[in-house]
């Protein structure tokens, strides 16, 4: 392991430490709250990183794997009377199916073109559960409620279960996504990213490394978006399935950076809580003034800084230690260097 | 219903194809245009089949502003930046019709044309409806032979192709650019009057259409013009026989089936290469 990978590893054990002490020293439940949000949405920008951050496919249709963790967790107690813990690894399992069946006739075509089919397929999904009458259509389900403990996975008295679950799965995400940027199937993936054809050329599948790296995603995604439904415990499909949700996976990624492991942490940590923040001080007038700041604000940091946060502090480094190299590009010299 | 589809798909694939811009404020430039045609009814009593030009111009000169305040920043920021920035502008828009019109539906009383009907044969033809469609038609001709027969239309056309072969024959690619996005903002002024007359206006009545309108410019391929009309002629045509033979809940399932399945064959859109 080269260094540029342990200070990486090092920093996210770090980040991981802070955050299981911080809910220690604050009682405070809408903290708690807005950490629960955060890990998830860090999660899910972790997950969205492997395909579109590594791989360069712009998936705009994340919401459907995301959904469907959320019902598969809902459905199995709703319907079934099963853990949710059995509904959430169903969900992560037919997550994978689902980006695995539907990619395969999607990854044929390029760029844009791929962007609208990911669009089109999760708009599919999104109908189908509207209409589907066995999961409750539109209503959406209210999961009952059942006695707190880990095996239902329903904590009342306390939010410090879910913040501790949702760290849980945020670590499981950036470390899939640490482990996987830094090993062959990553530069692969980064081949794949600069040009199909020379990787082609190359003697690297771009339909298998892709599938692969999809398969991943959605599995996290999954993961991710069963513990969302447990912890609100109402879901229906224009929470879980709308544009709205894949459209906030890409937004915080993209601000935060792209194909780094920290572009996620750092796009959750400023977009959740403002969103939180504004819905808790300015939602209740009703009229949408939460979304009109929260709108303008990304308008303003996209005008400002293109390259989303991390460039701004990768300038910053770069000034600090003139002639220094970006962090992606280091690393690649890094890893080129030691093998 | 399909040459309205066509028309804002237009608008959107003009923008996409010249600038490389997704603008996911397309369909809250719509919304706005229908919010202006129904002012412009209910405050001065001035029917949409006349105010259009009036919509038409504010939202020519939304883009125009959008683009020099906003896009200009953006336009050349690596990849996904430029969607961040119309999402963000997108959520402005939307959320700021809501705080100064509430998100009730409206709809236009006792337009010229509302609630008359043709009859011909056995076929009943809402005149609304036909006037949205000959109406987008006529605006659809009219952004394609601005494009091909003016010198502005000629620069964009130019600007699409090679931006920087087209500055150096002394095209300003700034003010292409800016004109493209304020043209493109006017083919959903038009559709924004012309939908007033039969669909409910409130904040959220854009985003359905901004979906669609990228499915239609992708199945018609990037940065194709007349691709786009038929495109969303077909997609109309899609979901009134989806919805009814299928129930209307699934009319937009095969809309989007019918992307999906049409890209195995032209993975580059139907009139794309």
């Amino acid at each position: 392991m080269n260094k540029a990978a342990a200070r990486e590893r090092n920093g996210l054990i770090g980040l991981i430490c802070v955050l299981c002490l911080l809910p220690l020293v604050t009682g405070d439940v809408n903290i708690h709250h807005v950490m629960v949000m955060f890990l998830i949405y860090a999660s899910l920008g972790e997950a969205w990183n492997i395909i579109t951050g590594l791989a360069g496919q712009t998936s705009f249709g994340h919401a459907s794997f995301f959904g469907i963790g959320a019902y598969a967790s809902a459905v199995a107690y709703f319907r079934l009377g099963a853990s949710p813990w059995l509904g959430l690894i169903v969900g992560a399992a037919s997550a994978g199916v689902l980006g695995l069946v539907v990619s395969y006739p999607v990854f044929r075509l390029r760029g844009h073109y791929f962007a609208v089919a990911t669009m089109a397929v999760a708009e599919i999904v999104f109908q189908l559960f509207v209409s589907w009458s066995w999961v409750e259509g539109a209503t959406g389900i209210s999961i009952p409620v059942a006695a707190e403990g880990l095996a239902t996975f329903q904590f009342h008295s306390s939010k410090l279960p879910y913040v501790y679950i949702s760290i849980a799965v945020f670590a499981l995400s950036a470390f899939v996504f640490h482990y996987i940027a830094r090993s062959r199937f990553g530069f692969f993936l980064r081949a794949i990213r600069g040009s199909e054809e020379a990787a082609m050329a190359i003697g690297i599948s771009p339909s298998k490394n892709k599938l692969m790296a999809m398969v991943a995603s959605a599995c996290l995604t999954s993961i991710a978006g069963s513990v969302y439904a447990q912890y609100i415990l109402y879901i229906d499909p224009f929470m879980v399935f709308s544009m709205t949700i894949s459209m906030k996976i890409v937004l915080l990624t993209v601000l935060g950076g792209l194909g780094s492991v920290w572009g996620p942490v750092l796009g959750a940590a400023i977009l959740i809580p403002l969103s939180e923040y504004t819905r808790i001080v300015f939602g209740g007038t009703g009229r949408g003034v939460d979304l009109i700041i929260f709108g303008a604000l990304i308008v303003i940091v996209a005008c400002f800084q293109p390259q989303g946060i991390i460039g701004l502090i990768k300038s910053f480094g770069r000034r600090a230690q003139k002639g220094g190299m970006g962090g992606d590009d280091r690393s690649m010299r890094d890893a080129k260097a030691s093998a | 219903m399909g040459s309205v589809y066509g028309l804002v798909a237009v608008g959107l694939g003009l923008i996409w194809g010249v600038m490389d811009v997704i603008n996911f404020a397309h369909g809250e430039f719509l919304m706005l245009s229908m919010y202006s045609a129904y002012w412009m009814h209910s405050l001065f009593r001035i029917d949409p089949l006349f105010s259009w030009p009036i919509e038409t111009a504010i939202i020519f000169l939304l883009g125009y502003l959008t683009y020099k305040v906003i896009i200009k920043r953006v336009v050349d920021a690596p990849g996904l930046t430029a969607l961040l920035a119309t999402f963000g502008w997108s959520l402005v828009l939307r959320n700021m019709a809501q705080f100064l019109w509430s998100a009730n539906y409206r709809y236009l009383p006792e337009t010229i044309l509302s609630n008359k009907r043709l009859l011909i044969g056995p076929l009943v033809i809402g005149l609304p409806q036909l006037a949205a469609a000959i109406g987008s038609i006529l605006m659809t001709l009219a952004v394609f032979y601005f494009l091909s027969r003016t010198r502005m239309g000629r620069a964009i056309q130019a600007t699409s192709l090679d931006r920087d072969a087209a500055q150096l024959m002394g095209i300003d690619a700034d003010r292409v650019y800016a004109f493209t996005f304020g043209l493109g903002g006017a083919c959903v002024g038009v559709a924004g009057a012309l939908l007033s007359t039969f669909f409910p206006v409130y904040p959220e009545s854009g985003a359905l259409y901004s979906t669609l309108a990228f499915v239609i410019v992708a199945l018609g391929g990037f940065g194709n013009i007349s691709g786009a009309l038929q495109a969303g002629v077909i997609m109309g045509l899609a979901e009134a026989l989806g919805g009814f033979y299928l129930g209307t809940q699934f009319k937009y399932t095969v809309v989007f089936l019918i992307y999906l399945l049409v890209m195995q064959v032209r993975p580059k859109g139907l009139f794309g290469w």
